[in-house]
């Protein structure tokens, strides 16, 4: 492996070790259940982007005499709802949505959330206390409740679910960053760095980013099946997607009165969430133990 | 003498201690009280004390990586508090400092090569030429640079990541090296290996040295002279010789006593000081070593001891010696 990786990239050097990264992936790609995971995201999504092609009908037409199909129905695969809507087609375009909805706010959070962290954590003083203080407000909430009171005032609709998820994961992430900020900021390679006479931009670019990205990412990792629950927990509430777009929790919620009926089509879009966000922690969890330093 | 290389006067460092619901400052560390001492050309003056001393506080302040309250600081002549933003980056082209920790002290997401040559690039050298510099010096510290250069810290040992500490610090050709306690964290064959590298490098780069250290064996073996610090204070200062061979001042005295000597003629038989130093924060008032000084007298708690020449450059702050020298005995 590593006599290979030498032939590559330094040919005039016997045995040159892995770059980090290359270890990274060596290590993802001898973890069976991280690979597994990785895999059934990617179908995920996949199906997800693929779904105007793959979908068989149109996930909001529905014809009244076909109502709640069994599995296996003729024509209908995974049945039909109760408005007589194929549910594979609803699935498929239902993961759209729900994807989008779970994934947006955590990039939203880590992107704003790292930067804020960074800055709480590198500058200090009053910054910090200022950028602090007002995120411990937000956290001062439950998650749940606090979606529910943004989403519930800024009114139903995806746009308003991102926002309001976004500011639910932002301190999250926040508090993360700028905790492995403080503690990267004072390692005496920092000390060294600034001791060479590099500037802030230098030192933040060069030395703390490469060491607070790692944490950040993968504590973002894991709040993505969360994010997706929380989505499809208010379209379930009614706050989020409106209908008749297919989501996942939306259709669980108006699937939910069927459940009498027929047991087991309601319970696919909860089984499409369990999935979904069972794979993003697999994912995470293997993703963090990659990227520890190993010494 | 000439002109020192490294000057200063009455340099001080309090760090506050916040505390309450309105984080009011509530106490003062006192990390560095009014130190002052010159570094010559060449020379090695070596810094002992206890942990907590306030010796890395020092090594921080003359890089100015602390900001000092007050006192001056002269590099080469120059007022190094007063230096522009610009000016300071150069300055630190000619002061570098070398850590303690080889842990802490290498970015470890860094390779090696990319980490020394990181202080290249921030005064910038091209990249390739840098590179190229780091890989040489690397070799001057006796890594190999083909073998070690692109590995990262943490596939290095404590030695092997001490020598990356000391070829990052040099490869800037600084013309003042402090050492932060750089063998502490070894152990004794490769302290040895290490100390004989930086006499070595000393010697080809004309360097000039702030040795800090607590071990006072290696202080010795490496020091021209030697700053004896207490409590954020500096109560002794001489030769290396002259401290070895006749200590004054009793916390000067106990150090030696309690450090391990080979010498079985060296041994002392005065008792080593008993538990540990008071807190920084409320130090004692006059003579800080007071409280744990087995010479005590009511006069120590008034004011502090005035320093008091007792050889030819041997000086020691302490109220048992008076315009004469006289012996503790």
């Amino acid at each position: 492996m590593a006599v290979s990786v030498a032939l590559v990239e330094a040919p005039a050097v016997a045995v040159t070790p892995m770059s980090y990264w290359r270890t990274v992936g060596w290590r993802l790609s001898r973890d069976r259940a991280t690979l597994l995971a990785g895999g059934v995201l990617m179908l995920i999504v996949l199906s997800a982007v693929l779904a105007p092609w793959l979908a068989p009908y149109d996930p909001s037409a529905g014809s009244i005499r076909l109502r709640l199909a069994e599995v296996g129905a003729p024509g209908h695969v995974l049945g039909t709802d109760e408005q007589g809507r194929d549910m594979l087609s609803r699935l498929l375009w239902g993961g759209r949505m729900t994807l989008v909805a779970g994934l947006t706010p955590v990039l939203v959070a880590l992107v704003l959330g790292a930067g804020l962290g960074v800055a709480a954590g590198y500058v200090g003083g009053i910054t910090n206390t200022l950028i602090m203080r007002t995120m411990d407000i937000f956290y001062a909430f439950p998650a749940v409740l606090l979606a529910i009171a943004i989403s519930g005032a800024l009114g139903p609709g995806l746009a308003n679910t991102l926002i309001s998820l976004s500011i639910v994961f932002v301190p999250r992430v926040v508090r993360v960053a700028e905790s492995a900020t403080v503690q990267v900021k004072g390692l005496e390679y920092i000390a060294a760095a600034r001791a060479s006479g590099a500037g802030v931009r230098a030192i933040v670019r060069h030395h703390l980013l490469a060491n607070v990205l790692g944490p950040i990412l993968v504590f973002a990792s894991t709040q993505v099946s969360l994010s997706i629950i929380l989505a499809a927990g208010l379209s379930f509430l009614g706050l989020g997607v409106t209908p008749p777009a297919a989501e996942w929790g939306l259709m669980l919620n108006t699937l939910r009165q069927s459940i009498y009926v027929n047991a087991i089509v309601p319970a696919l879009p909860g089984l499409a969430i369990f999935v979904t966000s069972m794979a993003f922690n697999l994912l995470s969890d293997g993703l963090r133990d990659a990227m520890e330093i190993r010494g | 003498m000439s002109r020192p290389l490294l000057e200063a006067r009455g340099l001080r460092k309090h760090f506050p201690l916040h505390g309450g619901v309105l984080q009011r400052t509530r106490a003062w560390v006192r990390a560095v009280d009014d130190v002052s001492f010159e570094v010559a050309p060449g020379e090695t003056l070596g810094i002992v004390g206890e942990s907590g001393c306030g010796k890395s506080t020092l090594a921080r302040l003359i890089l100015r990586l602390v900001e000092p309250e007050a006192g001056v600081l002269r590099f080469d002549g120059e007022d190094v508090r007063a230096a522009s933003p610009s000016r300071m980056k150069r300055l630190r082209r000619d002061m570098q400092l070398v850590f303690q920790d080889p842990y802490a002290s290498l970015n470890p997401r860094l390779t090696i090569e990319d980490a020394i040559a990181f202080s290249l690039l921030v005064h910038g050298t091209p990249r390739r030429e840098a590179r190229e510099r780091a890989r040489a010096i690397l070799g001057r510290v006796g890594l190999d640079p083909g073998l070690h250069g692109r590995r990262y810290a943490h596939e290095l040992s404590g030695g092997q990541r001490q020598r990356v500490n000391i070829a990052r610090a040099l490869v800037l050709d600084p013309r003042l090296l402090v050492l932060d306690e750089p063998v502490s964290a070894l152990d004794k064959s490769v302290q040895a290996q290490v100390l004989n590298l930086l006499r070595d490098l000393k010697a080809e780069r004309a360097l000039t040295y702030v040795f800090i250290s607590h071990d006072l064996n290696v202080i010795e073996y490496v020091s021209d002279r030697v700053l004896v610090m207490y409590l954020g204070e500096v109560v002794e200062t001489g030769t290396a010789e002259a401290l070895a061979q006749s200590p004054k001042h009793p916390y000067t005295q106990a150090l030696f006593a309690s450090a391990p000597s080979m010498d079985p003629d060296r041994r002392m038989d005065r008792l080593p000081i008993a538990g540990d130093p008071p807190n920084a924060i409320d130090p004692p008032s006059g003579c800080r070593f007071r409280t744990r000084c087995p010479f005590a007298m009511p006069r120590c708690a008034e004011v502090p001891p005035p320093w008091v020449p007792v050889g030819a450059t041997h000086e020691v702050a302490c109220y048992l010696y008076q315009a004469e020298p006289a012996s503790v005995a």
